[in-house]
């Protein structure tokens, strides 16, 4: 906080106080002001943003400089009408619309980057890499091709051949993000990189990364007002067609792009591909962390791509594709009438093609079928006549329709939209998941990753991957059992069924790794997805974390401390594919808590426990079978001889009768320890949950 | 080999059978076996027209096969391995020296055969149970307290030893008192006198108590080791003398009178062999501090333990006659007991001059 405020008062030294200029745009001042190398104050444009004019005023010197706030003219003078009773009126209308006015793209962002994900310079650095990964992962997929990624992370603080001292805290870092995708047509890249709120995804209803098409260009809008650079886009269609880059700055008055640099190339390594560069101010030291995680667990759910990760001062990490397959195409749907609110009726009939009510229902929502559409209609009492217009404009007429369409039984939503991981593919992601990451094991503390805590404290997980451990003595796997890296892990996988929640398609996947060098006497680690989109934050919060807590994991061999999640040598994976994913807030962190999808996590997570379950036991008995059987061996040798002694008979013939037996009733012994641990655990699965008394 | 006497035979026979029956067992593909009786209170019961607590016929299988025996059953062959080895060496060691002899690491583990002498003791009594052999049968002894004199003279290990002319220490009893070790030769001895405790035994020695009274003196330096036990057994059932016994006026002392009467419940295994039920208890008794009159100042006062001890007793079938349990009743009633020294507050010889003789001679005494 403290150094916050030394940057304030450090900018307004460099600039000057703000005179009554209505509106700022960056364009016209950041060239002027970014300097060579800039130092915090140019780091920093904003503190936490002011809420108001008049709050920012108040401040003094040190809120005018916010470049991005309006600053409002004189106030007048007057003292406002005094009324004869009541409180002091204390401004009039007309001094209030002064104040009123459209609000810039520029300002709304500043504003709400905390919403977007743009907070801190960690956090940034990796809401930006993020947003580029997603979409090319989104285009890849869409246009079926098997993605190959790079993401590549400079610190600008080391000279060209990287060599030097890394920055430490905030500084100047590149970022980029190349894909091998269907490339961008020429006349689109400005606005989707140049033009906040402009995308493709915003509009249809269909499972991918991106929904809110803010993302790429939020990101832009952060590097330009971070470092004043625009963002720079290479991209080619196909073979045969010229490469084109592009340097595009935003107009953040008029949120349009400004295309500073259009060449095209004579050559490009990529035949089709996109490849964005972004110059930002980040903090690569507490923010990697996360990014490691995230390229990690992007792998993990992405098993059909290869990642490439270039970081500063470390060497290039790889994640190879672990399939060649490319995930089942998601298809766009409309929407289902259930799961449509008011406010969304109300548009999509007020901007309806249709002529008559039932012809807007049959186009805009699936599963409507004539007769279906007229026993909404009968429902809700209302004319087929009625034009859609109409209920776009009557709040009380729509109101009666919305209701019609919920209580009216129809058809559950096509799921066959849905794109899931899938079972093998997931045990296939963790494998190769398990074999190429670099740090293991819980986090420290409680697990989640939270931003304000790395920053204190930062992140001293460093990579493990030069520690190799020494190769323990060769076994042959079990089924389900896979060796990586010298250790054994169980991989079990489950993929529910595709099912519903207020109209919308959604499934649910859960994988888990256990054993290996996960340490056994920690927390598991909890990976969670939303359309194979990693979620690092709010772990608490989450509606997945809630479900795998609510799940009574000393069924299945794990101990569990009381309303949290259970402690072994596990990493979970949870997995949620929907057309729309709720989440509790913008910043997309956390699943929202839908008693239909806790449910269906919780019979996920009970079927991949089962499986566990019967695992651990089997493991358990075999490790009994074998300890038992070196006792024998060992007590064999003593018996023999002993008896050799006593009666003079033939040691090696004693030994040999003894061990033939050892055979025998190892064999047999195995079946009945079986059937009773069978039961044993058969009745830990009856168990109810401990009391609320019996505090753990 | 040396020759074998007559009971070494028998017992290498039966390691030998036992050993044979672990051979026939997994020749036969079967879980080979030790069959040992409980020794435990569960399975000991007081055989009243005997007089003695025996051993019931509850018995347990050691299996090699079971994660929890195997050990177990080694450690039995391993013993009885060095039993035989012992016996027909014809030598004779102390437990505590089996347990250094069968202590070994096994193959190349870092498990021993036995990690400490707490193990192969009750090793030894399982299998003195399972073969029906005595220790001493075994060529092992606990551990040798006790001493004797009287007008009796014995062979031990071939020599002659005239008890009469044993001087103020008396005969060391050896642990091992079968009758292929001692055997008893010409006495004139009326009665046997145990005596709890090594100072009043000297006292009765000294005023050649022995001598007068035509009696054999023993005592046991507090709980008589087995070898006492089995000596005033033999001396009773063999010249068929009547057994008293001296002991405080304490629990301790009445436990002592019973084991010796009846046997231990550790031991119950050996009672026939070690317990002479007509054994009579001369005192000191609770009612002795009236007749004598003793003062209270020799008394001791009896803690919390002592009472629960009492009261425990009071339960004992032995001890259900009638003035057994005025006996007991009055020792907790009282609140303090009495060591036997404290007859010396009538006088030195008190004890040998006065109040035995009076005991014997009214009679006075429990049964
Ligand atoms: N790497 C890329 N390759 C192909 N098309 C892309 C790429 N990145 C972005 N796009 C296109 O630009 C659009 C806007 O992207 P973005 O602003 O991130 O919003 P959103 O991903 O939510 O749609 C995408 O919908 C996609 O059509
Ligand atoms: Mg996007």
């Amino acid at each position: 906080m403290a150094a916050t405020k030394k940057a304030a008062t450090a900018k307004v030294k460099s600039t000057g106080p703000v005179k009554a200029e209505r509106q700022l745009s960056l364009l016209d001042t950041a060239p002027a002001k970014a300097p060579a190398r800039p130092g915090k104050e140019a780091a920093r444009p904003a503190s936490r943003p002011a809420t108001s004019g008049k709050a920012v005023r108040s401040r003094g010197p040190a809120g005018k400089q916010v470049e991005l706030v309006e600053v409002e003219p004189e106030a007048s003078a007057e003292a406002p009408v005094q009324a004869e009773r009541g409180p002091k009126r204390r401004a009039t209308a007309e001094q209030m619309a002064t104040k009123q006015r459209e609000i810039s793209i520029s300002e709304f962002f500043t504003k709400n980057r905390h919403l977007l994900g743009f907070d801190n310079p960690s956090k940034a650095l990796l809401t930006t890499i993020k947003e580029a990964v997603d979409n090319s992962l989104d285009a890849c997929e869409e246009a079926g091709i098997l993605p190959e990624l790079t993401i590549e992370v400079r610190d600008l603080g080391l000279d060209a051949k990287g060599e030097g001292e890394l920055t430490k805290g905030e500084g100047r870092f590149v970022v980029v993000v190349e894909d091998n995708g269907p490339g961008i047509v020429k006349a689109q890249v400005p606005k989707i990189f140049g033009k906040l709120l402009y995308g493709s995804k915003f509009h249809r209803l269909k499972q991918s990364r991106g929904q809110q098409g803010i993302g790429i260009s939020a990101a832009a809008m952060y590097g330009q007002l971070t470092t004043g650079q625009p963002i720079r886009i290479t991209s080619r269609t196909g073979k045969g067609k010229p490469a084109h880059f592009f340097e595009i700055q935003i107009d953040t008055r008029k949120n349009n792009p400004v295309v500073t640099r259009d060449d095209q190339l004579d050559a490009w390594h990529q035949e089709h591909g996109t490849r964005v560069e972004l110059e930002i101010v980040a903090d690569w030291r507490t923010g990697q962390r996360f990014v490691n995680r995230y390229v990690e667990h992007t792998a993990l759910a992405n098993p059909h791509a290869t990642v490439h990760y270039l970081r500063p001062k470390q060497p290039k990490l790889s994640f190879p594709r672990a399939t060649e397959e490319l995930p089942k195409e998601a298809l766009e749907i409309k929407p289902h009438p259930h799961g449509v609110e008011l406010g969304a009726l109300m548009l999509m009939a007020s901007e309806s093609k249709s002529h008559d009510l039932k012809g807007f229902l049959q186009t805009a929502f699936s599963r409507v079928s004539p007769p279906v559409a007229g026993a909404i209609l009968k429902a809700a009492g209302i004319k087929d006549r009625v034009r859609p217009r109409e209920i776009g404009a009557d709040r009380q007429l729509a109101a009666r329709l919305h209701r019609a369409l919920q209580e009216t039984k129809i058809m559950a939503p096509p799921t066959n939209c849905l794109s899931p991981i899938g079972d093998e593919l997931m045990r296939r992601g963790l494998v190769s998941f398990l074999s190429v990451i670099e740090s293991e094991g819980p986090e420290e503390g409680d697990g989640q990753l939270d931003l304000d805590a790395a920053r204190k404290k930062p992140g001293k997980k460093k990579g493990k991957a030069e520690v190799v451990p020494p190769p323990p003595p060769e076994i042959t796997p079990e089924e389900g059992v896979e060796r990586i890296k010298g250790h054994n892990y169980f991989i079990a996988t489950v993929t529910r069924p595709p099912k519903v929640y207020r109209g919308n398609p959604f499934q649910v996947e859960v994988g888990l790794a256990f054993g290996g060098s996960w340490p056994a006497d920690k927390t598991i680690e909890l990976f969670r997805f939303a359309n194979r989109v990693p979620l690092l934050f709010q772990r608490s919060a989450c509606g997945m974390t809630e479900s795998i807590v609510k799940t009574d994991w000393r069924n299945y061999m794990l101990s569990q401390p009381k309303g949290s999640l259970p402690v072994g040598p596990m990493a979970l994976l949870v997995h949620i594919a929907s057309v729309w994913v709720p989440f509790t807030s913008e910043a997309k962190e956390a699943l929202a808590h839908y008693p239909e999808i806790i449910r269906e996590i919780q019979l996920a997570a009970q079927e991949c426990g089962r499986k566990l379950a019967t695992f651990i036991r089997k493991k358990q008995q075999a490790d009994y079978q074998a300890q038992r059987r070196s006792i024998f061996e060992l007590y064999i040798e003593e018996v023999a001889s002993s008896i050799h002694q006593i009666t003079g008979k033939s040691r090696d013939a004693i030994r040999r009768d003894f061990l033939r037996v050892a055979e025998q009733v190892t064999e047999a012994d195995l079946a009945a320890d079986d059937k009773k641990l069978e039961e044993a655990s058969e009745k830990l699965s009856k168990r109810p949950r401990r009391g609320e008394a019996e505090g753990e | 080999m040396a020759r074998l006497d007559a009971v070494s035979k028998r017992t290498v026979g039966k390691i030998e059978r036992l050993a044979e029956s672990v051979i026939k067992a997994v020749k036969g593909k079967k879980n080979p076996f030790v069959e040992i009786p409980i020794r435990s209170l569960a399975n000991i019961h007081f055989d009243k027209k005997k007089g003695v607590v025996q051993l019931g016929s509850q018995k347990q299988k050691r299996y090699f096969f079971n994660v929890s025996m195997a050990k177990k059953f080694m450690q039995t062959f391993l013993v009885s391995d060095a039993c035989k080895e012992l016996v027909e060496s014809g030598k004779t060691t102390s437990i505590r020296d089996l347990y250094y002899i069968t202590k070994h690491t096994i193959g190349d583990s870092r498990q021993n055969t036995f990690e400490e002498q707490d193990e192969s003791d009750p090793i030894i009594e399982d299998l003195e149970v399972s073969l029906d052999a005595l220790r001493e049968e075994l060529h092992l002894f606990a551990s040798r307290k006790g001493s004797m004199v009287g007008p009796v003279t014995i062979r031990d290990t071939g020599d002659t030893i005239d008890l009469r002319r044993m001087g103020s220490g008396g005969w060391a009893v050896p642990s091992i008192v079968e009758e292929n070790v001692v055997q008893f030769g010409k006495h004139e001895a009326r009665y046997i006198l145990l005596i709890e405790k090594d100072a009043v035994w000297s006292r009765f020695n000294e005023d050649k108590f022995w001598k007068r009274e035509k009696c054999i003196i023993i005592q046991g330096g507090g709980q008589p080791p087995r070898g006492v036990r089995r000596m005033v057994q033999r001396l009773h059932a063999e010249l068929r003398l009547p057994v008293y016994v001296l002991v405080d006026n304490d629990p301790w002392g009445f436990y002592i009178y019973s084991v010796m009467k009846q046997g231990s419940i550790n031991l119950a295994y050996e009672s026939m062999r070690m317990a002479v039920p007509s054994a009579r208890f001369v005192g000191l008794s609770s009612f002795d501090k009236d007749k004598y009159q003793l003062p209270m100042n020799v008394a001791i006062k009896m803690d919390e333990g002592d009472v629960a001890r009492a009261r425990q007793m009071l339960a004992y079938p032995w001890f259900a006659d009638k003035r057994w349990q005025r006996e007991i009743e009055e020792m907790v009633r009282s609140g303090v007991k009495f060591e036997l020294e404290a007859l010396s507050r009538r006088g030195i010889s008190f004890i040998t001059e006065e109040y035995l003789p009076k005991k014997l001679r009214d009679k006075d005494w429990l049964e």
